[in-house]
């Protein structure tokens, strides 16, 4: 079936794919165009993309959130220089906030991080949220992905300024780094659910203030507390960093769901405009990333990454064949019979994909319907 | 999606430390729809371009109060264009007198605002003169 977004697809193709080219080639501006067309969510980009899936999988992602202020574009700036020194590249993927009001926003992260103007092993993107919750934006795996491809070897994304619970930036990351501040509050804020339970990493920034100590070493005992076998089982599994994406199971079907393991973050205390202790939190990283190993089907948030990635498209892709002139019509009658209240939108789902399927099949010329 | 925000750099090339216009002007431009990436004080010309080069902005704005000016715009257009940049729309802004207008133009400046602009004016601007939206 061809869609309309299919007819005007040649000339993009072609861009997207000389794009793709460019970027692996390590041309910078084809790089930062193929960057916009990917937060555009254009037909460029799909086609750049699809090129490049197979040259990315190198990089070490590595998520840095926390509250606005605790100095994550500092620390990042820090990292910067500490990977550098290394001699790895290292791209950043910084996120501020969108205005739901006007769409507008103000992207402030580059301002910490503009030492770095004269050297190519180091790329700095800033992202707009653009209305997308959960503290990234929602291009920015697409955007990790290309910049992995372009042969970055550390890929640093930068969330909004956090509260208690964005905590989609670990399902995009191989690694997490959570900020505290200093006296971020007791050992209970260390215990509630939420944004510390998908630490890998945890730092208290601004480790020259009073507190810092302190606070890390409440952390440390709050955190790394063994968690009781009996914990589990207990209300969902979304397990940690799936909130926000489809959290698939990795397990095969019918086998039982593995406990999710609760993480046991190292807790670091750092001085980001110094540089003090950011050596230590970069060995730190490394020790995570070497600690993912190679477990059967790729390393599990990698995995749950993938599976998410192909969900939502899948998701895309049904609702774009359902718009499609040829169903538009009926798709709509369908959602009219729901809001008259004839039909129950669980029926109007189950016959819209029933519909689907048998239109699939006749595309295809097969003449057997299959049974789903 | 065919309405992209336009996005902006703000950028203060050179020494002087009067940001507040440009910061001014950032927050506006935000409250009018805008992506703005505002980078602070003190950027050399390479910092501007790289920026520039990197965020893929539609539009580079500078801010000079000091009155180097004619030393630092044309250096940060040569830079974009050598960078491939020669779509992105510069302007400027802050204490520049009227007798350098032409050569500033020449260098690729496409206007210069001075103050008592509006920050509507600027919107309007750039809104009727950027690039095509891809």
């Amino acid at each position: 079936m061809v869609t309309a977004a299919d007819a005007a697809a040649p000339d993009a193709a072609a861009r997207g794919l000389e794009l793709a080219e460019g970027t692996v080639a390590g041309d910078r501006r084809a790089l930062a165009r193929l960057l916009t067309a990917v937060e555009n969510r254009t037909a460029v980009a799909e086609a750049g993309l699809r090129r490049l899936h197979p040259e990315a999988g190198r990089a070490h992602l590595v998520g840095i959130t926390g509250a606005p202020g605790a100095g994550k574009s500092t620390l990042v700036a820090a990292l910067i220089g500490e990977i550098r020194g290394s001699g790895r590249t290292v791209a950043v993927i910084a996120v501020d906030p969108s205005s739901p009001i006007t769409g507008g926003a103000l992207l402030g992260d580059r301002v910490r991080m503009q030492s770095y103007a004269s050297d190519d092993g180091v790329f700095i993107r800033s992202m707009a949220s653009r209305g997308h919750a959960g503290g990234l934006a929602a291009a920015s795996v697409a955007a990790a992905t290309v910049l992995d491809a372009a042969g970055f070897d550390v890929i640093l994304l930068e969330t909004v300024g956090t509260g208690q619970s964005e905590v989609e930036v670990a399902a995009a990351a191989d690694t997490t780094v959570v900020l505290e501040a200093p006296e971020m509050g007791d050992e209970v804020q260390a215990i509630k659910a939420g944004l510390l339970e998908v630490a890998d990493i945890v730092v208290v920034n601004k480790g020259d203030r009073p507190g810092a100590q302190r606070t890390a070493a409440e952390l440390r005992a709050m955190l790394t507390a063994v968690a009781s076998p009996r914990r589990a089982g207990v209300g969902h599994a979304a397990g940690a960093g799936a909130a926000g994406m489809a959290g698939a199971p990795t397990s095969a079907a019918g086998a039982p769901r593995p406990r999710p393991q609760p993480k046991r973050p190292e807790v670091l205390v750092t001085t980001a405009t110094t540089g003090d202790g950011i050596a230590d939190l970069l060995a730190a990283i490394a020790r995570h990333r070497e600690g993912l190993g190679a477990a059967e089907g790729g390393i599990p948030v990698r995995r749950a990454r993938a599976a998410a990635l192909v969900w939502a498209l899948l998701g895309d892709r049904v609702r774009r064949r359902l718009e499609h002139p040829d169903l538009a019509a009926s798709t709509a009658a369908t959602l009219d019979a729901v809001v008259r209240h004839e039909l129950d939108p669980y029926a109007a789902a189950d016959r819209l994909l029933a519909g689907l399927v048998r239109d699939g099949a006749a595309d295809h010329g097969s003449r057997h319907e299959h049974e789903v | 999606m065919s309405e992209r925000p336009i996005k902006v750099l703000i950028a203060k090339p050179g020494l002087d430390g009067h940001d507040r216009g440009a910061k001014v002007l950032a927050r506006g431009l935000r409250d009018e729809g805008f992506e703005v990436v505002y980078t602070g004080l003190r950027q050399t010309p390479e910092m501007v371009a790289t920026a520039a080069l990197q965020e893929d902005v539609d539009v580079v704005g500078l801010s000079i109060l000091s009155g180097a000016h004619m030393t630092l715009v044309p250096r940060i257009c040569g830079l974009l264009r050598e960078k491939g940049l020669d779509d992105v729309l510069v302007a400027a802004g802050g204490i520049i007198p009227d007798d350098d207008l032409p050569a500033l133009r020449e260098a690729g400046v496409a206007a210069v605002f001075g103050p008592g602009t509006t920050i509507a004016e600027v919107a309007d601007f750039i809104r009727a003169n950027v690039r095509p939206l891809a």
